[in-house]
């Protein structure tokens, strides 16, 4: 993995390429056969976005790829978290109940909310890790359940401690008071709005992500449990502990995710706060391949899309869910094509090793068996 | 690709799956057209011509040729590695060959799917059975073949049939649970004569079995040849093949070097005729056994699964400094777990396990580990490898917190690359490179990486399940040579094997396992592979201590 060679990136590049341009024939193709603008709708969805855009297409990623890293923390152990949309919500209620309090001042406030959504978002995950190490559960299946049940828990909790909001029939939670409110950063010139300073949380946390999986003790058993947990094992990993570990640690990444939607723009959590954040994550990590990097890519082209969408109805007549048809094809795609490009590595990398042995093996003349 | 006058059954003849293709129908296809009946024997049962297999950068099988003729016992011999799995993968129709012809009595075919070569009369009796436990003996052999004798009476009495006329003694209604690996042999025989076959492929039948099994299976054998069935005999045992084959063929290195007849051969002979140059023989040195304890089991126990027998029933064990103690016995008697709960993966019911004068019955994996206990597990590729990371990262697997692997808790890819490169010029694993996957390398430096990372950490016990199993003959010797060297260096060696040759050959004492408990204790100097297979199998009465 941290060898550089052409080939690999190639490898790593092919893929994801790959996906795209199917699913651009996919979709041209649906839109065909429907009687839909095929070259409005590319020319709609291809066009450089405005600064404003720009904004709302940094903004978007930033929450995905909190959202994406969470899962992928799992992912990198065949942990499948698909509760991180259920912990997320919890979570973020939780902070904001706890920021709308003001028992802190300005950044300070901020910084418990963070830690109190973490700790909300890890003890929610933290049921699906008891339920999975004690009782044999499948994750899957516990953190589908968890998700249900985190929708009723906070709507149940927000009905208790909701404020009425004026002219609206939302309710949410009580604000967040201005000096904690973050205004964001003017990173974009010539737009109006700005981008979420929690981006610098999004960052850090990659970071964070990056170094821990693959250069601690920690994320080499991670890893390994992944690759082959009888492996991890009989080299001396205490799985169970590993599972909790990472469950608890994916459900308080997916703490943050609401934060820089709860500071950045909303103030408070409440019926209209944005939903299905976790189950975007899945795919993104799926798309980023569980890399930082790749995540980061990957959240930026499904926010892309998300915001280029929107212009359709207006540009192209056509529905802007047509957006929903490219990200899955792409997800689809993606899965199948890293498959192929996968087992094309193994074969070809077999083959550089019978090759490169095989020349030295006719110089030297010990026996040694083919790998028959 | 040859043969496209084929007698091949369209896949419309016969319904899908593997196991169901030989229904009437399709044995009636393979009886059909130019022969009526009464097949002529001046057609070898099989023929092999040209048999090329390629995989890639390496080939399999290359220019393979040789014939069998009808109601005979024919073996094909080659050490492992050798292209034996490959050829009998072609022959059943798993994989296809790039090159050559296949001949059934006489027919070119074509050989698509294991349906197509059921349907041409070739069954294949697999190394590790493909039982349900839970089921009967009726219950296992119609399963995939009830359109041929239904599943009732009229089933019971073709097994019956079956049964007596081959002498396979074989209880239709006994659960194959509580059957012994030699019935459950039988029982696979059985299955493949059941779906129609004349010619049956027997994949390392003995590796299983004891030697008192082994000749029950070879009397089988010769009832099946006098009935005019074909045997397809695969080992790489030798002494079995010259007293049960009525003609040998050797492989080596993917090719047929020799098509030999028993009574003109020596083992030796076929030996060499098998490996192209002499065979090293385990063979240890004068003792070098102290009287230091360093690995002492008392007393374990650990409890089966629900009301069971206890898997390990009160073992006791002591191994001294410089001491190789030896595991004899027939897989599944409690080895497996032995291993796990001396490395502290598995918890026993009851016992205690000394590390020196340490109490390490409490200790976990990586603890037990880190204070000096070196670890080959049985299965490789499952236990001690990620297959799909580099060498440089398998090297640092199961030693995770020790150097010059890590630095405090951060990896250390630098010390760990540079020790891999160590490991694989100082134990000769056959790499182009550290950064490749593991998976790519052979079985055999596959186990030289893994005996090089175990024997790289100053060990004072190993625990080596099985290391030979699977690897060429030049891997088998360089790790004989390093049990050997672990043994003057005073290492408590535990050496858990199959092959018998193996444990005379390197043991200073033979303990065998039975039904979890040790049975008796041999003196490899004396002991002989029939004694220790009597005691493997509980067949000697009171086993005798010999020392």
């Amino acid at each position: 993995m941290s060898t550089f060679s052409p080939r690999k990136l190639l490898l790593a590049v092919a893929a994801p390429v790959l996906a795209l341009v199917v699913a651009f024939l996919v979709t041209s193709a649906i839109l065909l056969l429907l009687g839909d603008p095929v070259v409005e709708v590319w020319q709609t969805i291809l066009s450089w976005p405005k600064p404003r855009q720009l904004v709302q297409i940094v903004n978007g990623a930033t929450v995905y790829y909190l959202s994406a890293v969470a899962v992928a923390v799992g992912f990198r152990m065949n942990l499948f978290n698909i509760g991180v949309d259920g912990q997320y919500r919890v979570a973020v209620f939780a902070g904001a109940a706890f920021a709308g309090q003001a028992w802190f001042p300005g950044p300070l406030n901020v910084l418990l909310t963070i830690v109190v959504a973490m700790v909300a978002g890890g003890l929610w995950a933290s049921i699906a890790a008891y339920l999975k190490v004690r009782r044999g559960i499948s994750e899957v299946i516990s953190t589908i359940m968890l998700n249900a049940i985190a929708t009723g828990v906070v709507q149940w909790l927000l009905l208790k401690v909701a404020v009425k909001q004026q002219g609206s029939n939302s309710i949410s939670t009580k604000p967040i008071p201005e000096s904690s409110q973050l205004d964001g950063l003017g990173l974009i010139p010539g737009a109006t709005n700005k981008v979420y300073t929690l981006i610098l949380l999004a960052v850090l946390v990659g970071a964070l992500y990056w170094f821990v999986i693959n250069k601690t003790r920690f994320g080499f058993d991670l890893r390994a449990t992944g690759r082959s947990e009888s492996a991890a094992v009989a080299s001396g990993v205490k799985v169970p502990r590993m599972v909790v570990t990472t469950m608890i640690a994916s459900g308080a990444l997916a703490g943050l995710i609401g934060m820089p939607l709860l500071f950045g723009q909303d103030h408070s959590y409440g019926t209209t706060f944005q939903a299905g954040l976790g189950f975007a994550g899945i795919g993104i990590a799926l798309l980023g391949r569980n890399h930082p990097l790749g995540i980061a890519a990957a959240a930026l082209l499904w926010s892309f899309l998300d915001v280029q969408s929107n212009a359709l109805q207006i540009r192209a007549g056509v529905a802007s869910e047509v957006v929903f048809i490219i990200q899955g094809v792409i997800l689809f795609a993606v899965v199948i094509a890293y498959e192929l490009i996968r087992r094309a590595d193994v074969r070809l990398e077999q083959q550089r090793v019978a090759r490169e042995l095989a020349a030295t093996r006719s110089d030297a003349s010990t026996p040694e068996g083919a790998t028959a | 690709m040859v043969g496209r006058d084929v007698l091949r059954p369209g896949p419309t003849n016969h319904p899908p799956g593997l196991l169901s293709g030989p229904g009437r129908g399709v044995v009636a296809i393979t009886a059909a057209p130019a022969r009526p009946d009464g097949t002529s024997d001046a057609h070898p049962a099989v023929q092999l011509e040209g048999i090329t297999k390629r995989f890639p950068g390496v080939v399999a099988n290359k220019d393979i040729g040789f014939s069998v003729a009808r109601g005979t016992v024919h073996a094909i011999v080659g050490e492992n590695g050798a292209g034996k799995s490959t050829l009998m993968k072609i022959l059943y129709g798993v994989q296809r060959p790039d090159e050559g012809s296949i001949s059934i009595d006489g027919r070119v075919v074509d050989l698509h799917s294991p349906a197509d070569a059921i349907a041409a009369g070739i069954g294949m009796v697999f190394q590790h059975f493909q039982l349900a436990d839970n089921f009967t003996v009726l219950e296992n052999v119609v399963l995939g073949a009830e359109k041929l004798h239904g599943i009732g009476d009229a089933a019971r009495r073709e097994i019956t049939r079956i049964s007596d006329e081959y002498g396979l003694d074989v209880d239709p209604d006994a659960l194959v649970d509580d059957l012994g690996v030699g019935a459950r042999q039988r029982i696979e025989i059985l299955k493949v004569l059941y779906r129609g076959a004349k010619i049956i492929i027997l994949d390392e039948p003995t590796a299983v079995l004891v030697p008192q099994e082994v000749d029950e299976l070879f009397d089988n054998l010769r009832e099946l040849k006098s009935e005019g069935l074909t045997v397809l005999f695969i080992s790489h045992k030798l002494d079995e093949v010259l007293s049960v084959a009525d003609s040998i063929t050797v492989i080596r290195r993917g090719t047929t070097v020799d098509t030999v007849d028993p009574s003109s051969v020596n083992a030796r002979q076929l030996a060499e005729l098998m490996v192209g140059a002499e065979l090293p023989t385990p063979q240890t040195e004068e003792s070098t056994v102290t009287d230091r304890v360093v690995l002492r089991i008392e007393d374990i126990v650990l409890a089966g699964a629900g009301a069971g027998r206890n898997v390990l029933d009160g073992i006791s064990l002591t191994i001294h400094a410089g001491e190789v103690l030896g595991i004899a016995g027939v897989e599944g008697n409690g080895q497996a777990e032995l291993v796990e709960v001396i490395m502290g993966m598995r918890e026993p019911t009851s016992g205690l396990v000394f590390l020196g004068d340490t109490d390490i019955s409490d200790w976990r994996t990586r603890e037990i580990r880190e204070a000096g206990v070196a670890y080959i597990p049985e299965d490789r590729q499952r236990h001690a490898l990620l297959l799909e990371a580099p060498l440089w990262e398998n090297r640092i697997l199961g030693h995770q917190t020790e150097e010059p692997n890590v630095r405090g808790f951060i990896i250390n890819s630098a010390g760990a690359k540079a020790d891999t490169e160590r490991i694989v010029k100082e134990y000769d694993v056959r790499t182009p490179s550290i950064n490749v996957k593991a998976g790519s390398l052979s079985g055999g430096n596959q186990q030289k990486l893994i005996v090089g990372r175990e024997m790289s950490h100053q060990p004072k016990v190993l625990v080596a399940a099985h290391p030979t199993r699977g690897v060429d003959v030049g891997a088998q010797s360089s790790i004989w040579d390093i049990i050997r060297q672990a043994r003057r260096d005073g290492l408590a060696v535990l050496l858990i094997s199959a092959d018998l040759e193996e444990l005379i050959g390197l043991s200073d004492t033979i303990e065998v396992i039975l039904r979890g408990r040790l049975t008796g204790t041999f003196d490899p100097d004396t002991v002989t592979a029939e004694d220790l297979g009597a005691a493997m199998t509980g067949a000697a009465a009171n086993p005798e201590e010999t020392r």
